[in-house]
């Protein structure tokens, strides 16, 4: 089996846009397969491990939302973050929004992610485009922590709790 | 408030890195230092103009000038900019992590013609 991991680049093509590019050796149907159907999607999009995805609900079609929970068991920690469909173009293009549920970064993002078959390989570009310059730099910059911050609000809920229940 | 201080100069730092003219001169420092007059030749500036861009470099912590009054070449300080391009690594961290698992997921959909059971590992 042939896989292209040489192909994955990480771009800003403008100052408000993130790029990622990667080429996969598969047909486009099983790539667009893979990037919105549910249970295939929380076998793969995790990032680095130790995180598992509890909640990962996807409504295909324009105006219909999707949502998206990470956890990380051993730490204590989750991050959720969902948006709604804009275009959906079987099996060429998606366009949604995206907002964290605890978001780092003012307003909301509009990722665009297109498909494009050559020769049985099919390259995907996932362009998330910010609000403004400051909201991509704020994004891409304590994207890492955010998983922490969300993590310290949880216990700080459970503190509050305590203290209030008695 | 050492957040604080990071952040700011962080800010100070992608400004600086916003204009084309600047990053050129960045990329033209990587391979030595130079004077104003040498950024100037080949951008096509003024010396003037040259010298407000390396102001706001200076000012970002991306470069450092040399105390001799006359050259006061540039050099390039690469601790901030690396600082800086650190956090595109933070995509190409969880977008990596999650391709390489892809791979497998594809590998694992496309009909199988020959095996009927999956290999163990």
């Amino acid at each position: 089996m042939l896989f292209y991991p040489e192909s994955f680049k990480v771009s800003t093509p403008t100052d408000r846009e993130i790029q990622v590019e990667r080429d996969f050796n598969a047909p486009r149907q099983l790539v667009f397969d893979a990037f919105t159907k549910p249970e295939l999607v929380r076998r793969w999009l995790l990032g680095p491990d130790g995180w598992t995805m509890p909640v990962c609900e996807i409504d295909l079609r324009v105006g219909g939302a999707y949502r998206y929970v990470w956890r990380k068991e051993s730490a204590g920690m989750e991050m959720g973050m969902g948006g709604v469909f804009r275009e959906v173009v079987h099996p060429e293009k998606l366009v949604a929004t995206e907002k964290f549920d605890a978001s780092w970064y003012p307003g909301e993002a509009v990722d665009t992610t297109v498909f494009e078959e050559r020769g049985g390989i099919t390259k995907i570009k996932l362009t998330v485009l910010y609000e403004s310059k400051e909201a991509r730099d704020m994004a891409t910059r304590s994207g890492m922590d955010q998983g922490m911050i969300a993590g310290y609000n949880r216990l700080e809920q459970v503190l509050a709790s305590f203290s209030t229940n008695g | 408030m050492v957040m604080q201080a990071t952040t700011s100069h962080l800010n100070a730092t992608f400004a600086a890195l916003a204009d084309p003219t600047r990053r050129a001169i960045l990329a033209r420092l990587a391979s030595g230092e130079a004077t104003v007059n040498e950024l100037a030749e080949p951008f096509a500036m003024t010396q003037p103009a040259i010298s407000k861009h390396l102001k706001v470099l200076e000012r970002a912590g991306l470069i450092s000038r040399g105390r001799d009054a006359q050259r006061r070449p540039s050099r390039l300080e690469p601790k901030r900019l690396a600082e800086a391009s650190r956090w595109l690594e933070q995509y190409r961290q969880f977008w990596g992590a999650s391709f390489a698992r892809l791979d497998a997921v594809l590998e694992d959909l496309k009909p199988k013609k020959t095996r009927r059971e999956r290999p163990s590992r």
